[in-house]
């Protein structure tokens, strides 16, 4: 359902810049339907990408074999990313807060973790320079605390200013597409609000996977469920070992 | 690939074994662990596998780093266990972390030999905050703030690659990753190659070359030295070896005994892959390209 829900928001022949699981299935769920000139772009280098298996990771040889170009990564985050050339980033986390922030870095405190995670990778600088992200996480009031214990990557009002004051050059998360629901961020104060449920969903099921008091806008958008052509290419094409999907 | 380390690489050292998820030199790893290398500062932009077991080796101070965890799988247990102090703690374990593009900005001032690159990132992350070598600097030209990091020069750089010559020539296709920008960062440089091919194999694809002989000091030819990282063309990543990392390294007992009999109790690469029969599924299938004509 997320990944489905996901691959909508992007359009035919934007630029994406792909993270591992289920974005790069969103991804290739979007070039298989209603965007066949989507342009995948992995920070290992590969650009525009046609993987004919499901890579397991971003640095899989799969994202090489027949791609348009491939360039070290001082040219991928130089010449792409810092360049404006990346429309969408697609964003995962441990930790998302009310503002958009996402911790892939520590549980607890830095300089003794209760739960050490990767770090940040390429998140950070595609949180500030991409165009626009999309975050794509499950709900669940661990993930979804008020406050990231670490912020890995900048959402709507870093250090309580707006981007455009801090020069920021992306519009940071515009969307954040969960399990249940998807949240946008409020034009006003950048808090993550309500904005559209999944058929079947209430907002108290919303509530109770979110670590404060979640506003909701005026009026709600229901979202569509997948299609059957969507279900069949995730399940069967694109990750028929289930290494991503899970629901 | 015992002459190579034993010469260039030395305890204390800061030993970079670059390769982005493609061409991760495991076999210099290991090397460098049967040698018993210690207080190594280790710098890498994904540590991966490699690093996760030169921690558990105890081979490490010190990682520098951007990215730690096993993609697609989970975590790198020896390095959780070293930075969350559980378990056989290193004592006095450090990390300085950055994000990819504050790794690639290093090694590009380093290859540049310039003190510090400038770039537009961490605003509003809280990476600064716990490594205060993320610093910034005020453009002359715009007045713009911009962030810094500082120049990374290993003391020895290690690259794999498909194919170098016997001055070290050496050509790379597929994902190039920071390769090039590391060895030119490095007081020292070691190849390692699936294959040592004639000058004149080089001499007639000059722009696959992506290291230039002149700064190489060590070739190294080691067919399925990247195993279980991968190399374009020659074979594919050994997935399932990943994935089965995941429960040897969550437990020391099974990490040290995977080390005892693929590391300590064989004596070089070719050995280890005896005990590896099943690496030929991985045999990379042929997708040739095109060809250009160099001529004039």
């Amino acid at each position: 359902m997320m990944a489905a829900v996901a691959a909508r928001e992007l359009a035919d022949g934007e630029v994406v810049f792909v993270g591992i699981g289920l974005p790069n299935l969103a991804c290739n769920l979007a070039r298989a339907t209603h965007a066949p000139r989507l342009v995948l772009i992995y920070e290992s280098g590969a650009v525009g990408a046609v993987p004919e298996r499901l890579p397991v990771s971003i640095g899989d040889p799969a994202l090489v074999t027949g791609s348009l170009m491939v360039c070290g990564m001082a040219d991928v985050f130089q010449c792409m990313l810092q360049n404006g050339r990346i429309e969408v980033g697609f964003l995962g986390g441990a930790q998302v807060d009310r503002f958009g922030n996402i911790n892939t870095t520590v549980i607890g405190p830095y300089g003794h973790p209760k739960v050490r995670l990767p770090g940040s990778g390429g998140a950070a600088e595609i949180a500030i320079h991409a165009r626009r992200t999309l975050i794509v996480a499950k709900l669940g009031p661990r993930a979804f605390p008020e406050r990231v214990d670490f912020v890995t990557s900048p959402g709507q009002r870093p250090a309580g200013r707006t981007r455009r004051e801090l020069r920021m050059p992306g519009a940071g998360p515009v969307k954040v597409i969960t399990d249940k629901a998807i949240l946008e961020p409020d034009e006003a104060t950048g808090e993550m609000v309500l904005a559209a449920l999944y058929p079947g969903v209430s907002v108290s099921d919303v509530q109770a996977g979110v670590g404060w008091p979640i506003r909701r806008r005026s009026t709600l958008a229901s979202i569509a469920p997948p299609t059957a052509q969507d279900l069949r290419l995730l399940r069967e094409v694109l990750d028929p070992k289930r290494l991503f999907l899970k629901q | 690939m015992r002459d190579a380390v034993a010469r260039f690489v030395h305890d204390g050292d800061t030993v970079v074994i670059e390769g982005f998820t493609h061409l991760i030199c495991f076999a210099a790893g290991h090397e460098i662990i049967r040698q018993r290398r210690r207080d190594l500062t280790l710098a890498r932009l994904t540590p991966d596998l490699i690093y996760d077991q030169m921690i558990g080796a105890g081979c490490a101070r010190k990682l520098v780093f951007s990215w730690a965890g096993n993609p697609g799988v989970g975590s790198l247990h020896a390095f959780r266990r070293a930075v969350e102090g559980v378990g056989t703690r290193d004592s006095g374990f450090e990390i300085e972390e950055y994000s990819h593009f504050g790794m690639v900005a290093r090694f590009a001032a380093g290859a540049a030999r310039l003190p510090f690159w400038p770039l537009r990132d961490y605003t509003g992350t809280d990476l600064p905050g716990v490594n205060p070598r993320i610093n910034s600097v005020t453009c002359p030209y715009t007045g713009e703030d911009l962030a810094t990091v500082p120049a990374l020069n290993p003391d020895v750089t290690i690259v794999h690659a498909q194919r170098a010559d016997a001055d070290g020539n050496t050509q790379i296709w597929g994902l190039l990753g920071v390769q090039r920008e590391a060895a030119f960062a490095s007081q020292r440089v070691i190849v390692v190659v699936e294959e040592l091919v004639d000058e004149r194999v080089i001499r007639s694809d000059p722009n696959r070359t992506v290291i230039p002989g002149m700064i190489v000091d060590a070739v190294v030819v080691e067919p399925w030295g990247a195993h279980p990282s991968y190399a374009q063309g020659y074979y594919d990543r050994d997935n399932d070896f990943y994935v089965a990392w995941e429960d040897v390294s969550r437990s020391p007992d099974r990490l040290a005994r995977y080390l005892e009999e693929f590391v300590y109790g064989v004596p070089d690469r070719a050995a280890y892959l005896e005990r590896q029969p099943q690496v030929a599924r991985l045999k990379a299938k042929e997708r040739m390209c095109a060809g250009v004509n160099y001529g004039y």
